[in-house]
């Protein structure tokens, strides 16, 4: 009798946690949603649903925006990572760990800090544009902060890691016979890569993608610490909505929106991809 | 692949390298500038002052401080509870496992943005104070799945063979954890409090929306880019960038020696 409780036993201590910080935090938010009010007078339930069509209707660029920057960015990360983890899976022999451990570097340094040192090092008169400038290549009036292009590189360069993680451990595992039986079959190098390698590495993409995209389409350090006024994305309308106008039901609502979009994302995502079930392929 | 190919891979590799290094190396460079404006972006020369008058701005060091107590403190807890859930999931087949199994998975997965917004939200309607205490529930919360799928790895690849030759050679329940089952799942363990160390010192957006008045290093970093980064927050930078790269080349040696 005891043996068979001791599993529920050691969840417990953990689930609790869980139940207490992760889900009830959750439903309270899509109870707040509805709510109307402010934080002087207090807030009241009513059920009122425009919160929800009212911030549709007044950030709903914002949304657009935010899933545009993280398809944006989430790609680059794709294609900036697979030949690098394709290189390390295959080539780098004993020499594996040494170079995944240089991908993983940024890991090292704070996520606000990088984001920050960029800053640095795209700066007006930094020591890029500064020095170039100087040079005369480029005018005096050309800058690379407050642009587009700042806020999407700043995210690629800041979620990469996640994305090479993923598609280095599947290339990993591998098994170099299936490629050699691919050549012996006289299959082309794209062939064997088409047919091969990239469909038994997909679980790694996939997971990859979803980490990325999900973490890139809710940040704002990005966008306001690189970006500039043209650039803000659903992150920073709600940190706004809490912090400087105290609107707790419309960023609770506009919050749980985001919330429902990416998870919905995620399992057409994995629909269309053809993953059998979403969970075993994100364990993985 | 042919060798040829493998080079040009190679040479990108390194490229994509030296694109990620870049702002680490800027970072770790703009410590050692001996500027005098409040933007720390022009070199000016080299010094090494702003290492001497490291804990000159009490209100950043106070910042550190607080990151790394939370960061202890957290991953203490976080660590107990994590493994427990990692062996249950590894090691018994239970009703609820599966349920188990897409908590810790939603728990990953889920924006931070969200989870930091949920729990303001709660500690609102309870008219929870914020300060250091939420700020370590909140990030016991995010890291618990990340230690219980570290550990819940190393437990499934257990022999359990070994933990009943324990039993019939008379150990108590207690004394087969103790010596022979965590000792084995040890290094899954360390990975997952080390997991759970680097993600609570690091963390930005949930501790944004629980803490309060408490500043952490990241909050006290980006608080900074409105007025200047001063380069002391280069060198703490620097010098956490270095223990942190030199506790995963100690990883990375080991694992070649137990290999070799």
């Amino acid at each position: 009798m005891r043996s068979r409780l001791t599993p529920y036993l050691m969840v417990l201590p953990g689930g609790l946690w869980l139940l207490a910080f992760f889900a009830v935090p959750l439903v309270l938010m899509v109870s707040f949603s509805l709510m109307t009010g402010n934080i002087i007078e207090g807030f009241e339930q009513v059920f009122r649903w425009q919160n929800y069509t009212e911030g549709l209707e007044l950030y709903g660029d914002k949304f657009v925006r935010s899933l545009w920057y993280g398809l944006l960015a989430t790609t680059a990360c794709l294609l900036l990572a697979y030949p690098a983890a394709a290189w390390i899976a295959f080539r780098a022999g004993s020499r594996k760990s040494v170079y995944l451990l240089l991908l993983l570097l940024p890991f090292f340094v704070s996520f606000i800090l990088r984001t920050v040192s960029w800053k640095f090092v795209l700066a007006d008169n930094g020591i890029v544009l500064g020095t170039l400038k100087g040079w005369g290549v480029l005018p005096d009036g050309f800058h690379v902060l407050g642009t587009t292009f700042a806020v999407i590189a700043g995210l690629t360069y800041n979620f990469l890691p996640f994305m090479v993680l993923p598609i280095y451990v599947a290339l990993e595992r591998l098994d170099p016979r299936v490629v050699e039986a691919a050549q012996d079959l006289y299959a082309s190098r794209t062939q064997t890569f088409l047919r091969v390698v990239l469909p038994l590495s997909l679980p790694g993409v996939f997971a990859g993608v979803v980490m990325t995209f999900v973490p890139v389409s809710a940040d704002y350090v990005n966008a306001d610490v690189l970006g500039g006024p043209d650039n803000v994305m659903i992150g920073n309308v709600i940190w706004t909505e809490y912090f400087v106008n105290n609107d707790y039901p419309t960023a609770s609502a506009l919050s749980f929106t985001m919330m429902a979009i990416l998870l919905a994302g995620i399992f057409l995502y994995a629909r269309a991809l053809g993953t059998e079930d979403v969970l075993e392929a994100a364990k993985r | 692949m042919s060798a040829r190919r493998g080079r040009g891979l190679q040479v990108y590799t390194w490229i994509l390298v030296g694109w990620l290094v870049l702002p680490i190396a800027v970072m770790i460079l703009f410590g050692f500038n001996d500027t005098t404006t409040r933007q720390n972006f022009v070199w000016e020369g080299f010094t090494l002052k702003w290492y001497a008058r490291l804990f000159e701005k009490p209100d950043l060091t106070q910042a550190l401080v607080n990151s790394l107590f939370i960061a202890v403190l957290s991953t203490a807890v976080t660590t107990v509870l994590g493994t427990l859930i990692g062996l249950a999931l590894g090691r018994y087949r239970f009703r609820g496992k599966g349920l188990s199994n897409v908590v810790l998975f939603a728990a990953i997965s889920s924006p931070e943005l969200v989870m930091g917004a949920s729990l303001l939200s709660m500690f609102v309607t309870l008219n929870v104070p914020r300060g250091i205490g939420t700020v370590v529930a909140a990030h016991v919360m995010f890291s618990i799945a990340f230690v219980a799928v570290t550990v819940r790895a190393r437990a499934a690849g257990l022999d359990p063979a070994l933990e009943e030759a324990a039993a019939d050679l008379g150990a108590t329940r207690w004394e087969t954890f103790r010596l022979v089952t965590l000792p084995m799942i040890m290094p899954g363990v360390l990975a997952g409090a080390l997991l759970a160390f680097a993600l609570s010192i690091d963390d930005f957006v949930i501790t944004n929306f629980t803490s309060g008045t408490t500043v952490t290093f990241p909050l006290w970093v980006w608080g900074s880019t409105r007025t200047g980064t001063p380069p002391q927050v280069n060198v703490m930078g620097t010098l956490i960038f270095a223990i942190g790269v030199l506790i995963a080349i100690v990883n990375v040696v080991a694992a070649r020696r137990r290999k070799t």
